[in-house]
């Protein structure tokens, strides 16, 4: 068993970024994300990470250079946050096209405006349809663990996508948590050197990032449509095999005292261990009340998904972004969109909670799961408000 | 390239999309885009090559008589080698009244 130790989570993100021997980092610090790369750029300084750290005037320039060095073999590691993502966004959609195995950490902060440094989700749905892997980590452990995981399902054959590892900001990315290290030995048995499929060489040319026209882009659409699908087993492998090294198991549907509950609230990101002593509180009330977390949001896994879902009569998600003139969030309007074919199913209820940072306690959730037993009692099949908000 | 693009299907393609045979831009037809096309009078034509040298695609090339010729696979039409030709010995014309 590795060494367990108190440390800030960007701390021990940054320490997994090493341990996987990252060739090229290239990064614009925004917050929350300013620690990873900070503590990412004393590593490479102090030469205890063999990697070239390239400092960069914008985060789209960022994830341009990552593309440039993974498409060349390099191992490559970017970080960011809110603004930096919506600049760097027009790359996303272009580094999953190329297949890319790039990692990136996204430290969530909401989206401007107004103005804001602090966490919800606005920003990762922002680029929800970019073709990436979407983890989402519910505490400093998972987000230490799944950097490995991240970089070896995404350097698999069957796979070659690049994955976002969603961490809530200041949440995680500020807080001092206990983690436990992983020897080193283990890591290096666990993630062989990346072998990529193509790469650019001088001595082998290629093309990466050719123009399509409309006679060829539907059937390039198509292909990453499949393949994005067929990476779910070996996502799912992948935390099998991280699972037997490390003894921590990780699913992309989990869940808590589920089972036979008749209410079921839905969370993404850190809002879980929340969410989970809020169902103790709830259980020891006699409620038939469990929880769901959803850990892969892309590829999305309907099936586990349904599996849990059906058994419940009400569902209660916890959104952190709102559809501004939409279905509401954008978890609840797409597990709503799972559902839809099933003849049994339950009733959904959404709420946009903990928007920007806004404290959600366990009482808070408490209070969710009352109205929307009461607001799905009387008939409300479209339940969706903001929650707590004065006026 | 075995066969044109239009015909692949998405089972067929590269991962990544990523062109693996270099240099085949030249299949690609950019002729089709045209609506007027260079005749060449040749009675005036004094060598010099500036339309070869002005063509942005080049599309002109010198054949064994010495004129320089353009092929119609690539030629946009753009009309710069009218435009260019010091002895007005280049003309655009539509293409289907050549």
């Amino acid at each position: 068993m590795g060494k367990r130790v108190g440390m800030e989570v960007s701390i021990a993100a940054a320490e997994a970024v090493k341990q996987v021997d990252v060739d090229v980092i290239s990064a614009y610090p925004i917050t929350p994300q300013t620690h990873i790369v900070e503590h990412l750029s004393e590593l490479v300084a102090n030469g205890e990470l063999d990697a070239d750290f390239v400092p960069v005037e914008s985060e789209h320039t960022a994830l341009s250079v990552c593309m440039g060095s993974e498409a060349t073999g390099a191992r490559s590691f970017t970080c960011t946050s809110s603004q930096g993502l919506a600049l760097m966004s027009e790359l996303t959609y272009i580094t999953s096209a190329l297949r890319l195995p790039i990692v990136m950490i996204l430290a969530n902060r909401t989206l401007s405006g107004p103005l804001s440094i602090w966490n919800d989700h606005s920003d990762v749905m922002s680029i929800r349809d970019c073709g990436w892997i979407q983890i989402f980590t519910e505490n400093g452990q998972d987000v230490y663990d799944q950097v490995f995981c991240a970089y070896k399902m995404a350097e698999k054959r069957e796979v070659l996508f690049p994955v976002i590892i969603n961490m809530d900001g200041f949440t995680l990315s500020h807080v001092i948590e206990p983690i436990e290290l992983i020897d080193q030995e283990k890591i290096d048995a666990f993630l062989p050197p990346y072998d990529p499929l193509y790469r650019l060489h001088p001595d082998r040319p290629i093309t990466m990032g050719a123009f399509a026209l409309p006679s060829i882009f539907a059937e390039t659409k198509q292909a990453h449509e499949v393949a994005l699908r067929a990476s779910a087993p070996h996502i799912v492998d992948t935390w099998k095999a991280f699972g037997e090294m490390s003894g921590r198991h990780y699913t992309p549907i989990e869940t808590y005292k589920a089972e036979d509950a008749e209410t079921l609230l839905v969370t993404m990101g850190s809002f879980g261990e929340t969410a989970s002593v809020a169902v103790d509180m709830m259980r020891q009330e006699g409620r038939s009340v469990g929880l769901m977390k959803i850990r892969l949001w892309r590829p999305f896994p309907f099936e586990d998904f349904k599996k849990a879902a059906l058994r419940a009569k009400n569902l209660v998600v916890i959104d952190r972004a709102v559809s501004v003139g939409g279905p509401g969030g954008p978890v609840a309007s797409e597990l709503k969109a799972a559902l839809f074919g099933e003849n049994q199913r339950p009733m959904v209820y959404d709420f946009v909670a903990g928007i920007s940072g806004r404290d959600v306690s366990p009482s808070d959730y408490v209070k969710m799961v009352d109205k929307a037993e009461i607001e799905i009692e009387e008939g409300n099949k479209e339940g969706f408000e903001i929650y707590g908000v004065r006026g | 390239m075995t066969k044109p693009e239009s015909e692949w299907t998405w089972k067929e393609l590269t991962v990544g999309n990523v062109v693996l045979e270099p240099g085949n831009a030249s299949q690609y037809r950019t002729g089709d885009w045209k609506t007027l096309i260079p005749i060449l009078d040749k009675e005036r034509c004094v060598h010099c090559g500036l339309c070869y040298i002005f063509c942005p695609d080049m599309a002109y090339s010198l054949n064994p008589e010495g004129y320089f010729i353009v092929d119609a696979y690539y030629c946009k039409g753009c009309g710069i080698c009218a435009k260019e030709c010091p002895t007005g010995a280049i003309k655009m014309v539509v293409e289907e009244e050549k």
